[in-house]
């Protein structure tokens, strides 16, 4: 039902557009925020990207960092330390007068000092319309002691450029320590989310697509039976169950002395034993297959599993792909299951390391956790463009069929 | 039985056999056991102690779980049928044969991509009540009337809808299964139609909605089992049900019963009731929708 009217396709277009652009936003802002220094973003009004400033002091061009007046108490002067142990920090200092353009650090060693130098502030002055002081520490200057400028608003290059120290922070828990941020273990936690989703993919494969083989292409007594039960506990809402699977965990590990609360064996062993979902999914797709290939190959003297290996595998790729994929996004997702059962931080997983950054953050730096979380949408984003036509036509599926 | 009976029963029950494992340990065995435990005194530590209805007599007087099922009822009232037809409305307008269709529908559903707790992390960056950028954004427009955008998860009435409203960026599923849905709909239904006399509405009301009815059930069955088991959005933004807990929900209270105060009889009886409400509410839907639902036959 193409529509004719151009105004009314017109319409359609326009509405498909604004709606694209509400949808769409909040993806901008995440990366926007990740690649932002701080004080952009506790600033009013907001900057729609990353800007960095630059001053001309002394014949060299230095970085600046904007403050906001409300963070700055006169006559002190806020400085952000950029590089060296105590980078990322902030110092306070101490001054007269901002004209003066000298002060004292506050107990800081003379070293710190030094690498202070480059740093400088910008002070927003809100009632005077804009003007700034610029204010530097000097490589030359003797112990604790900093001298600054004051230079005219024009005087000041605003470029936008993306800050990419904040997925360094993110990325290197070396990095983010040295500089007394909360460290975040990257590489491990997606080695950890890696690993669970890997496991129980393979799991969920191998397992479901053999019972889908059983339930589908197998007549034997009991098998409706069997899948009745299976699509009445898809009804089974996750709480119910939850309970009595730790108790089950909690005791294999006490009474055997394997444990497995505190591992990653609840999230991925059970799926090695079938999922009533997939299994449903995969047993809908075998029913489709001709009954005639299998029954060919069965007078050519081949066994039940030599069929389901080579006759129905082969036809069942799509099907088994979108398995796979819902399964591997699932658990990418799973968040409940990982705060139940994991218990050193060192085994979390990204979702539960996520939840875990952003309440020891104190909800402040706004710049690492959207950097952490942009680091954790990427690659559901990735995979979802290698394979968005199987991924698409799997979740049509679901719908057609329940 | 003959041989070929034999064999297959044996086959079958072979090809099977990882699953009745799986559905006996991880899902029949759990389920007994739960309801075994809402009967009881559970901390874990110790063995259960039978008390009867004692767990459910306790919730019925329990403040935080009429709470947390007010909190649930009025986010499912708002969230599902706005959700729905959020879906709905985008699936018709991708159906209506514009051009870059495959485009359009990539970018309403990529949002659904999003993990739950990056979704928390960033509507909390969103919503935040001073540097949020959506206040930003409504600064102008509320600061005629003089007053000041909502402070949104800090607020005791803007909580919900603030998560409502996080929900709703993520319609991208039921979308896609509409949208299937409209794609499958014959044309001739719509030529016909029209060769009746019907206008556009017509045939939405004629054609569309009875041929889609059974999608819109599925995505409303599937609704209902999500929305009102809301967990790991409101953890990470909501920790608590912050402030006075007006957005604490059913599954966060269930799951702070179980493994924060080990009162895990009296969580598994709150699993159990929102078993029943779930399916409660599943066999009304079908029920009242039992009339209007028209199935094509034996389609595949």
């Amino acid at each position: 039902m193409r529509p004719r009217r151009a105004t009314i396709r017109l319409l359609i277009h326009a509405t498909l557009i604004a709606g694209a652009v509400v949808f769409l936003f909040p993806f901008f802002w995440l990366v926007s925020t990740s690649l932002k220094p701080i004080e952009q973003t506790m600033q009013l009004p907001a900057e729609w990207l990353p800007r960095v400033h630059y001053a001309e002091i002394d014949g060299e061009r230095v970085k600046v960092v904007e403050q906001n007046e409300n963070q700055l108490v006169a006559p002190e002067v806020v400085v952000r330390v950029e590089e060296g142990e105590k980078a990322g920090q902030k110092l306070r200092l101490q001054a007269d007068d901002y004209r003066q353009g000298q002060a004292l650090v506050e107990e800081r060693r003379a070293d710190e000092v030094r690498k202070l130098w480059r740093r400088a502030t910008l002070i927003k002055q809100a009632p005077a319309g804009w003007f700034f002081v610029t204010e530097k520490f000097d490589r030359q200057a003797r112990n604790r002691e900093a001298r600054w400028d004051i230079l005219p608003a024009d005087q000041i290059e605003e470029r936008i450029q993306p800050q990419w120290f904040n997925y360094r922070v993110v990325l290197d828990p070396a990095f983010a320590a040295e500089r007394d941020y909360v460290p975040f273990l990257f590489w491990r936690y997606l080695a950890n989310t890696l690993t669970i989703c890997i496991l129980g993919v393979i799991g969920t494969v191998v397992s479901c697509s053999v019972v889908a083989y059983g339930l589908a292409r197998i007549p034997w007594r009991g098998r409706n039976v069997l899948f009745i039960l299976t699509l009445a506990t898809m009804m089974v809402p996750f709480p119910v169950t939850m309970v009595p699977l730790y108790a089950l965990y909690r005791k294999i590990g006490m009474v055997l002395d394997w444990p497995w609360i505190g591992t990653f064996k609840p999230l991925w062993v059970p799926f090695w034993f079938g999922s009533a979902f997939n299994i449903f999914l995969l047993r809908q797709f075998f029913k489709t297959i001709p009954t005639e290939l299998s029954d060919a190959a069965r007078i050519d003297g081949c066994s039940e599993w030599r069929i389901f290996w080579n006759v129905i595998l082969p036809l069942s790729k799509p099907a088994i792909t979108v398995v796979a994929l819902f399964h591997f996004m699932w658990a990418w997702n799973d968040f409940m299951g990982p705060l139940i059962y994991l218990t050193d931080k060192r085994d979390f997983t990204l979702s539960l390391a996520l939840q875990f950054f952003q309440s020891q953050q104190g909800g402040n730096e706004w710049h690492f956790l959207m950097a952490a979380a942009t680091l954790m949408v990427l690659p559901v984003i990735v995979l979802f463009f290698f394979t968005q036509r199987t991924f698409i036509q799997g979740i049509a599926t679901t719908g057609g069929k329940g | 039985m003959t041989r070929s009976d034999r064999r297959n029963l044996r086959n079958g029950l072979l090809f099977c056999s990882p699953w009745l494992i799986g559905l006996t340990v991880f899902v029949l065995y759990p389920i007994g056991a739960s309801v075994y435990y809402s009967f009881c005194e559970y901390t874990i530590l110790e063995p259960p102690q039978w008390i009867g209805l004692g767990n459910y007599a306790d919730l019925a007087r329990d403040e935080v779980f009429w709470k947390s099922v007010w909190n649930t009822a009025y986010y499912a009232v708002f969230a599902l049928p706005l959700g729905m037809l959020l879906a709905l409305s985008l699936a018709l307008l991708l159906n209506s044969g514009v051009r870059g269709m495959s485009l359009y529908r990539t970018l309403f559903f990529l949002p659904s991509l999003v993990p739950m707790i990056a979704l928390g992390v960033l509507w909390l960056w969103i919503f935040h009540g001073k540097y949020g950028i959506l206040n930003e954004l409504l600064r102008p427009i509320t600061q005629t009337v003089g007053a000041d955008p909502p402070v949104w998860l800090d607020n005791v009435h803007w909580s919900k809808p603030a998560l409502i409203i996080a929900g709703l960026w993520t319609v991208g599923q039921p979308m896609i299964i509409y949208l299937a849905g409209l794609q499958d709909v014959p044309t001739e239904l719509y030529e016909a139609a029209e060769i009746d006399g019907a206008g556009w509405f017509g045939k939405f009301r004629h054609v569309t909605l009875p041929m889609l009815s059974p999608v819109i059930l599925f995505n409303l069955l599937m609704g209902i089992i999500w929305t009102l088991q809301i967990f790991a959005v409101p953890f990470v933004m909501v920790r608590d049900g912050r402030p006075a807990r007006s957005a604490y929900f059913y599954a966060m209270y269930l799951y702070d019963c179980a493994f924060r105060y080990l009162q895990m009889g009296y969580a598994s009886a709150m699993a159990w009731i929102l078993f029943l409400i779930i399916l409660g509410l599943t066999l009304l839907a079908l029920k009242l929708t039992a009339r209007h639902i028209y199935y094509r036959g034996e389609g595949r």
